[in-house]
C-alpha cells in the first residue's frame, strides 16, 4: 500500500501533463561544450519535439488555433521550420525555447464557447467581418484561459486498485489508514438514531453542513472543524433542508409550512405560502428557492424580495423527486407514471417530459456539466439520460434493490444509495457519464439512507441515514481547484459581504430560464425575418433587394435599343440558369435524402409503389 | 492500492497576516461559472442604467460676452485656450481649466463673422461685418501698449467666413468670392467664383492641404484647388448648406450641415451620393466639427439643441440641451475629444463632456479595468431590447419633443402618398429613391 501521488490506470484520470512538459532547456553556454548538436537542435532535442507527444511544432500549433478552431490536430511537419535554426542575439544568448508558446488544443476546446456548426443567415460584409473579429478574439481568450490551467495548484484526489484488486472491496477503514491526518478527519460518523432518518445539505462553499432529521431535529455546523452553530428541535416533521445562498440562511420543510432560519436557529420567516413541502433546491445564480409539494405544486420563491415568482401545477399527484440542473437551472421532477419533467419558472407548461421508468420515478440527478441526468425507478432499473437535446437513455442497469437516493459529484460521479447500502460510480474523467458496470466504491451503513450529497470542493461524500450522518471519503469524487470569486471554502466575513452584494447584483432574472442558457447570446432569427417581413410590407419594396441589371452605356452605335436588351437579356437568362441548377441540385439532394431510410424502418413489399405514387401525384392513405 | 485524497493547506489560501490582501485563487473552468451569458447580460443591464445614472454632461457656462456668440476657435497648441467672437464685434480669449476671461479685445464693429488661429498658436485672424480682416497677437500687449490688430486689411465685400492654412502662411476668406491671401501681402493671391451668390463658410482640408471646400447661399457646395485658378466641382443640394467640416482622419470625407434639418456626409470623390444622411435635428443645422479621432462629430442647431453622431450613424448618439441656451451658434470638440463647446445666442459659451457618464480627473487602475469590462459588455449586448431602451433614452424639451412627432407625420403621411402613388400608376413610372439620394440636385463638374 502506497500513497504516493501517481497517476494510474483508474478512475479519475490524473492531469499529468506539467511533468510531460518540463523539460531540461539547453543553455546558451553549453553550446561551447557540444558544438556539433548546435547547428542541428539549439531548443529542447529534436527527436521529442518531432514525436509531437509531448510538445506539438509551436508555430504550427497556434496558427491552426487561430485559423480552424481547434477542428485539427496540428500536422506534424519534416523540415525543420525557420526557428529551429540558431538564431542569434547580440550578447550571443540564445531563447531557449524559441518561437510562440504552444496553444494546449485540447484544453482550449474546454473553454470554447463558440459553436461553428450552426449556420447564420446571410448578413452584410460589415456584420460579417464583426463577427469574424469576435470569433477570432473568443479563440484567443479560449487558448489564454487554458494556458492558465498550468497555474492551478491541486491535483484531483484518485483511488487505484493494484493488479486485479477491486476498488470497491477497499474499505472506509482502509482508506483512513492510508491517508494523511487531515484527510483521515474527513471521515466521521454521527450516531443519531433518536430523531433519524436525516436529511442534510452542504453549503455552496462546502464548509457548512446542514442535518434536518425527520422527527424534528435541525442542526448546522461548521463539518471541518466540527464547530456547532447551531441545533434546535423544532416539535414538527422535517421533510427537507437547504442552505440558501449563504451559509447563514436555512430553509426547512417542516409538516405543516416552509420556515426560513438563521445560523443562530432563529426563525426569521414562515412561509405559508409553501405548504406541505417535501423537496427544496435552491438556485443560487436566480436567488429562487424551488420547492415540491404533496399537493403538486413547484413553487418558486424569490429569497431576495421574499416574493413567490410562480406556483406551477405539475398535475401529477404528489411531488417527492426533484432535482435542479447546476447548468441551466431547470428543475426536473420526478413522477409516479414514470414520468421526469423538466421545468422553468418562465413557463407553465413542462419544458420536456421524459419518459423513463416503467413504474413509478424514485431518484433524479442531474451532473455539473448539465449533459447527463441520473434516474432510478421502481423498476430496479438505474439509467443515464442524455440531456444535450436528444433525451436518450445512454446506458442503464439493473440493481436487485433499486436505488432510493441519487446524486453526482462535481467530477461526475454517480452514488446511489440503496436500502443501507451505497454505492458509486465513476466514469473516465469529468466530461464522461459514469460506467455502471462496476462500482467505484461501495459502503454499508448502519441505517437506510435517506439523504445523499457530495460535498463540493472536498473529497467527501454526506450520507444522512436512520441512524444518523456518516461522512465519507471518495477520493477524486470533488473539483481540485476552486474559484476564489465564485465559492471559496477559506473566504472571510468581510469577502462573503463582497460576494453577497455581487451575487444580488448579477441576479439573473427568473425569466431567462431555459433549456440553453447561452440562447441569450445567440442571434434571434425568426424575430429578425419577422422584422425584415413587417418592414417590406411597411415600404411597400425590400430595400435590402438586388436592384435589377442595369446595362451600361456604350459608345460607337453598341447603345441602340436591340443590343441593350440583348446584355439585359443574357444577364437575365444566365440568372435564370443558376436558379434552376440550384433547384435541381436542391430536389436531388432532398431525393438522395429521402432514399436513406431512417435505420430502424423496416423495408415493406409496398415500398415500390411509394416513388410512382409521388411522382404521378397519386394521393395514397398512410 | 493507491489513494490520494484532495488535502489543501489552509496556509495556501488565507493571507499570513491582516495587512496582506487576501489570496483569490481563479479557475476558469466553464463549469465553476455558469450562467455566464444571462450573468453577463445581468451585468451589461446594469452597466448600462449606471451610465444613465451618471450622464451629467453639463460642466461649466463661459459668460461675459454682453452679445450672442457668433463664433469659436480653437488654440492648436494649448488645450485650455479658446476663443470666442461675439455679435457685437468683441473677441474674447478663455482660460478652460480656470474657467475665466483672459482676454477681451473690441475687434470689428458688427458682427465677428469668423475666427481661425494660426497653426503654430501664436496670432488669430478675425473678419468682421466692418469689412476687414485683421490678425491679432495671441499674448496681450505688454505695459504700455495700445490693444491693436498686428495687421489690417480693408477688402471691397464683407467677408463671412475665414479659415488658415494647416502647413503655409496663406489663409482663405469667403464673401462674394473665395480668397486665398498670403500673411505678407494687403491683397488675395486669388480669388475665385462660381455664379453670384454669398459663400457662408471655407475649410481647408488638413491632409491634402492645398483643397478647400466652400458653402454658398445658392445651395451648393464648392471644391477648390488652391494651386488652380478655377473651382474643382460642385454638389448642388435641395437646400443650402451653412457650414462643412473635413473629416481630420479620412479627409476625404467631409460633412455639411444643412438648412433642411440634415447633416450629409459626402466623399469628395463621389459627390453624387451622400456616404450618409444624419437626420435628428428639427430645425436648421448652423454648425459642425469633427471630434480629433475622426470617428464623430458634434453639430450646432437652432433648435436649441447640440447633437453628437457617430460618422457611420444616421441616428445620433447624444443629444445636449439646457432649459436657458438658445440657438446655438458654433460648436467646436476639443483636441482632446473629451470636451465640446458651445456657443449660443443668449451670450454663454457652455462646456460639455463628449462621452456623458464619463467620470473626469485621474482614474484607479482597478476603476479603468471596471470601465472597460462594463464598456466591452454594454457592446456585446447593445442590440437586446431591454438593454437598447435604457441606452436610447433621453430627456428632450417639450418643443423639440412635439416637434420630432410632428415631423414622423408628416414623414410617415409623405411615405405613404408615394407608396399609393406608386400603387395606382404604370409600374417603373414612380421609382424608389433612397433616402441618401433624395436630397442631391445635381453634381458640376
Amino acid at each position: 500500500m502506497e500513497t504516493a501521488p501517481k497517476p494510474g490506470r483508474g478512475v479519475p484520470p490524473k492531469r499529468d501533463k506539467p511533468q510531460a512538459k518540463r523539460k531540461k532547456p539547453r543553455r546558451y553556454w553549453e553550446e561551447e561544450t557540444t558544438p556539433a548538436a548546435v547547428a542541428a537542435s539549439p531548443g529542447p532535442p529534436r527527436k521529442k519535439a518531432r514525436t509531437g507527444e509531448s510538445r506539438p511544432p509551436r508555430s504550427k500549433s497556434v496558427h491552426i488555433a487561430q485559423k480552424s478552431g481547434f477542428s485539427k490536430k496540428p500536422p506534424i511537419s519534416k523540415t525543420a521550420p525557420d526557428w529551429k535554426k540558431p538564431q542569434r542575439t547580440l550578447s550571443g544568448a540564445q531563447d531557449p525555447f524559441p518561437g510562440p508558446v504552444p496553444a494546449p488544443l485540447e484544453e482550449a476546446r474546454k473553454f470554447c464557447r463558440i459553436d461553428k456548426s450552426k449556420t447564420l443567415p446571410h448578413s452584410k460584409p460589415k456584420t460579417q467581418s464583426k463577427l469574424e473579429k469576435a470569433e477570432a478574439q473568443e479563440e484567443e481568450a479560449s487558448v489564454r484561459a487554458a494556458r492558465a490551467e498550468l497555474l492551478l495548484a491541486e491535483e484531483p484526489g484518485f483511488l487505484v486498485g493494484e493488479d486485479g484488486e477491486d476498488t470497491a472491496k477497499i474499505l472506509q477503514t482502509d482508506i483512513v489508514e492510508a491517508v494523511d491526518i487531515a484527510s483521515a478527519a474527513k471521515h466521521f460518523d454521527l450516531n443519531l438514531r433518536q430523531f433519524g432518518p436525516y436529511r442534510l445539505n452542504y453549503s455552496r462553499t462546502g464548509r457548512h453542513l446542514a442535518l434536518g432529521g425527520r422527527r424534528g431535529h435541525v442542526a448546522a455546523l461548521d463539518w471541518v472543524t466540527k464547530k456547532l452553530m447551531c441545533e434546535i428541535n423544532v416539535m414538527e416533521a422535517v421533510r427537507d433542508i437547504h442552505f440558501l445562498h449563504s451559509e447563514a440562511l436555512l430553509a426547512v420543510a417542516q409538516n405543516r409550512w416552509l420556515y426560513i432560519y438563521d445560523n443562530q436557529g432563529i426563525e426569521l420567516h414562515c412561509i405559508r405560502r409553501c405548504d406541505r413541502v417535501t423537496r427544496l433546491e435552491f438556485l443560487p445564480f436566480h436567488f429562487l428557492l424551488a420547492t415540491a409539494s404533496e399537493t403538486g405544486f413547484l413553487t418558486y420563491l424569490d429569497v431576495s424580495v421574499g416574493k413567490i415568482v410562480t406556483a406551477l401545477n405539475a398535475r401529477a399527484g404528489r411531488l417527492s423527486v426533484m432535482a435542479q440542473n447546476p447548468y441551466n437551472a431547470v428543475i426536473h421532477l420526478g413522477h409516479s407514471n414514470g414520468t421526469v419533467s423538466l421545468w422553468s419558472p418562465a413557463v407553465k407548461e413542462p419544458l420536456a417530459k421524459i419518459l423513463c421508468h416503467r413504474g413509478g420515478v424514485r431518484a433524479v440527478a442531474v451532473d455539473s456539466t448539465g449533459t447527463y441526468m441520473a434516474t432510478s425507478g421502481l423498476d430496479h432499473q438505474l439509467k443515464i439520460f442524455d440531456l444535450r437535446g436528444t433525451f436518450q437513455p445512454l446506458s442503464s442497469r439493473t440493481l436487485p434493490q433499486g436505488a432510493g437516493h441519487l446524486a453526482f459529484s462535481q467530477r461526475g460521479l454517480l452514488v446511489g444509495g440503496m436500502g443501507d447500502v451505497v454505492n458509486i460510480w465513476a466514469g473516465q474523467g469529468k466530461a464522461s457519464p459514469p460506467s455502471l458496470e462496476q462500482p467505484y466504491l461501495t459502503h454499508r451503513l448502519s441505517g437506510h439512507v435517506h439523504g445523499l450529497q457530495f460535498c463540493p470542493f472536498e473529497d467527501v461524500l454526506g450520507v444522512g441515514h436512520s441512524g444518523g450522518f456518516t461522512s465519507m471519503l471518495v477520493p477524486g469524487a470533488a473539483e481540485p481547484n476552486f474559484d476564489g470569486l465564485e465559492n471559496n471554502p477559506y473566504r472571510s466575513r468581510k469577502q462573503r459581504q463582497e460576494w453577497e452584494v455581487k451575487a444580488l447584483l448579477e441576479k439573473v432574472p427568473a425569466e431567462l430560464i431555459c433549456l440553453n442558457p447561452r440562447a441569450l447570446a445567440e442571434v434571434d432569427v425568426v424575430t429578425l425575418e419577422q422584422q425584415k417581413k413587417e418592414r417590406i410590407e411597411r415600404l411597400g419594396y425590400d430595400p435590402d433587394a438586388k436592384a435589377a441589371f442595369q446595362p451600361k452605356a456604350k459608345q460607337k452605335g453598341r447603345s441602340s435599343t436591340a443590343s441593350l436588351v440583348k446584355r439585359k437579356k443574357k444577364v437575365m437568362d444566365q440568372e435564370h440558369r443558376d436558379k434552376v441548377r440550384q433547384s435541381l441540385e436542391q430536389q436531388q439532394q432532398k431525393k438522395k435524402q429521402d432514399m436513406a431510410k431512417p435505420p430502424g424502418a423496416r423495408p415493406s413489399a409496398l415500398d415500390r409503389f411509394v416513388r410512382r405514387a409521388r411522382e404521378g401525384g397519386l394521393q395514397v392513405d398512410p | 492500492m493507491k489513494v490520494k485524497m484532495l488535502s489543501r493547506n489552509p496556509d495556501n489560501y488565507v493571507r499570513e497576516t491582516k495587512l496582506d490582501i487576501q489570496r483569490v485563487p481563479r479557475n476558469y473552468d466553464p463549469t465553476l461559472h455558469p450562467f455566464e451569458v444571462p450573468r453577463e447580460y445581468v451585468r451589461a443591464l446594469n452597466a448600462t442604467k449606471l451610465e444613465r445614472v451618471f450622464a451629467k454632461p453639463f460642466l461649466a457656462s463661459l459668460d461675459g460676452h454682453r452679445d450672442g456668440v457668433n463664433c469659436l476657435a480653437k488654440h492648436p497648441k494649448s488645450l485650455a485656450t479658446v476663443l470666442s467672437g461675439a455679435c457685437d464685434g468683441e473677441v474674447k480669449i478663455w482660460n478652460l481649466t480656470k474657467q475665466k476671461c483672459i482676454r477681451t479685445i473690441q475687434a470689428h464693429e458688427g458682427f465677428v463673422r469668423g475666427m481661425c488661429t494660426r497653426f503654430c498658436g501664436t496670432s488669430f485672424f478675425t473678419v468682421g461685418d466692418d469689412k476687414t480682416v485683421k490678425q491679432w497677437k495671441m499674448d496681450g500687449p505688454g505695459y504700455g501698449e495700445e490693444e491693436e490688430p498686428l495687421y489690417t486689411v480693408l477688402g471691397k465685400t464683407v467677408y463671412t467666413g475665414i479659415d488658415h492654412h494647416w502647413k503655409d502662411p496663406v489663409f482663405a476668406t469667403c464673401g462674394q468670392q473665395v480668397d486665398i491671401w498670403d500673411e505678407q501681402r494687403t491683397s488675395p493671391v486669388c480669388s475665385m467664383t462660381w455664379g453670384f451668390d454669398s459663400i457662408s463658410s471655407v475649410k481647408f482640408n488638413p491632409v491634402e492641404t492645398f483643397l478647400l471646400g466652400s458653402c454658398a447661399s445658392d445651395r451648393n457646395i464648392v471644391l477648390y484647388d488652391m494651386r488652380q485658378a478655377t473651382p474643382l466641382k460642385k454638389v448642388i443640394l435641395e437646400m443650402r448648406t451653412n457650414t462643412i467640416c473635413w473629416n481630420p482622419m479620412e479627409a476625404f470625407n467631409f460633412t455639411a450641415a444643412n438648412e433642411d434639418y440634415n447633416l450629409y456626409t459626402f466623399d469628395m470623390r463621389a459627390l453624387d451620393t451622400p456616404v450618409m444622411v444624419h437626420m435628428d435635428h428639427v430645425s436648421a443645422v448652423l454648425d459642425v466639427d469633427y471630434s480629433p479621432t475622426g470617428k464623430e462629430f458634434v453639430s450646432a442647431s437652432f433648435d436649441k439643441s447640440v447633437r453628437i453622431f457617430p460618422v457611420d450613424k444616421s441616428r445620433s448618439r447624444e443629444v445636449y440641451h439646457t432649459k436657458r441656451m438658445q440657438h446655438v451658434m458654433c460648436v467646436k470638440w476639443t483636441s482632446d475629444s473629451k470636451y465640446i463647446m458651445c456657443g449660443s445666442d443668449e451670450m454663454n459659451i457652455r462646456l460639455w463632456k463628449a462621452n456623458a457618464s464619463e467620470k473626469l480627473g485621474v482614474l484607479t487602475s482597478r476603476e479603468k479595468a471596471a470601465n472597460d469590462y462594463n464598456q466591452k459588455l454594454k457592446e456585446k449586448f447593445q442590440y437586446h431590447p431591454h438593454v437598447k431602451r435604457i441606452a436610447r433614452h433621453r430627456h428632450l424639451p417639450k418643443s423639440i419633443y412635439s416637434q420630432i412627432q410632428e415631423q414622423r407625420v408628416m414623414k410617415e403621411a409623405r411615405r405613404r402618398k408615394e407608396m399609393n402613388r406608386r400603387k395606382h400608376s404604370k409600374p417603373g413610372s414612380v421609382p424608389i429613391v433612397s433616402e441618401r439620394k433624395k436630397h442631391v440636385v445635381a453634381v458640376v463638374k
